[in-house]
């Protein structure tokens, strides 16, 4: 099936070919778009553009979403390359080390700062500045966590900065509603990636979180690559400002058998 | 064990893009081999994938040489 034929996506936040945002190019790739890919720094290029090659994507700029210099500069290269586009990925959330361990009160007022703006503003910079490219139709994804609804432990500053984010979309799908635009995020289950590896125990999160989901396994980026086709696709035509989840059922959960034992 | 040596070597070479003459035990992953910290992030993915072991947080930041990460799955491997 060629959901996505001649439609084109740019992806922001791959890393490397553990990312959500390569499990979610991937598929789109797949559906026949055209792909294009903005990385968040340049140690990561030599890990983004073997990827890029992979998939034939020519169109591969550098952009640090907190500066609007470079999300202006980035709109302005895509537009003269790619051209107008149809469906924006935004995978991309950032904070301190410090802030993803121990006590959510201990959390800094610069950390803070940090992980809200790279985490959930850059969602409304980025479809802000894409806005004179996207077609009409077009799509924009983001991706959450649970976290931002209930405490996961460390997970801390980036459940409010999630929380921010899930609202962001919300207000966007409001906002661009009225035009066609369909705003949407996926909620998925965690998943090991480079970031994660930034939250404090990471693994026993994961490995709980395998051992209890009602489907017993791990959620891969395929899963979410799937999920992000649909909602990118006009299979999903009619849905905007959700929050997806692709977490094996795990948000369903009250009090399993397990848990009790 | 010979095998677990260069599954060891082939992997740390394809990690970090370094010539396998240079992955020896006293090799250090940060100096020697120029590993940054993203690259050490994704050996240590990359070793729990190729030998099925767990490595924690703490126990990362001690596998600061070659030798030092064959020691590791030597002692936590199960074949």
């Amino acid at each position: 099936m060629d959901l996505l034929k001649g439609k084109k996506a740019l992806i922001v936040g791959i890393a490397n070919d553990h990312s959500i945002a390569w499990g979610i190019a991937q598929a789109l790739k797949q559906a026949g778009a055209e792909l294009a890919f903005s990385y968040a720094g340049e140690s990561l290029e030599r890990r983004v553009r073997p990827l890029a090659e992979q998939l034939g994507v020519s169109f591969v700029q550098q952009c640090d979403v907190s500066d609007d210099a470079q999300i202006a500069t980035l709109f302005e290269k895509l537009g003269a390359e790619f051209g107008q586009f149809d469906i924006l990925v935004h995978s991309v959330a950032y904070a301190k080390r410090e802030d993803l361990s121990g006590r959510f009160i201990d959390s800094s007022r610069d950390g803070w700062r940090l992980a809200m703006d790279i985490s959930a503003f850059s969602l409304v910079a980025l479809t802000k500045a894409a806005l004179p490219l996207l077609n009409p139709n077009a799509n924009i994804l983001t991706l959450s966590y649970y976290g931002a609804e209930k405490v996961v432990a460390n997970y801390n500053v980036m459940g409010v900065a999630k929380a921010a984010l899930e609202a962001s979309v919300r207000y966007l799908a409001a906002d661009l509603g009225p035009d066609g635009l369909r705003v949407n995020a996926i909620s998925a289950g965690p998943i090991r990636t480079l970031s994660a590896s930034g939250i404090g125990n990471f693994r026993r999160l994961h490995k709980a979180f395998t051992n209890a989901n009602p489907m017993r396994r791990a959620i891969t980026i395929e899963d979410v690559g799937n999920t992000a086709l649909w909602l990118c696709s006009d299979l999903a035509s009619g849905v905007t400002g959700e929050v997806v989840y692709v977490d094996g059922g795990f948000n369903v959960l009250g009090m399993s058998e397990e848990s009790q034992a | 064990m010979a095998d677990l040596n260069e599954r060891l070597k082939k992997l740390v070479a394809e990690q970090l893009g370094v010539e396998e003459e240079k992955i020896v035990p006293s090799a250090t992953f940060l100096d020697d081999l120029n590993a940054d910290s993203l690259d050490l992030v994704e050996l240590v993915m990359s070793l729990e994938e190729e030998f099925g072991v767990e490595i924690t947080d703490e126990e990362a930041e001690k596998l600061r040489t070659v030798g030092d990460a064959e020691a590791f799955i030597k002692a936590h491997i199960q074949e």
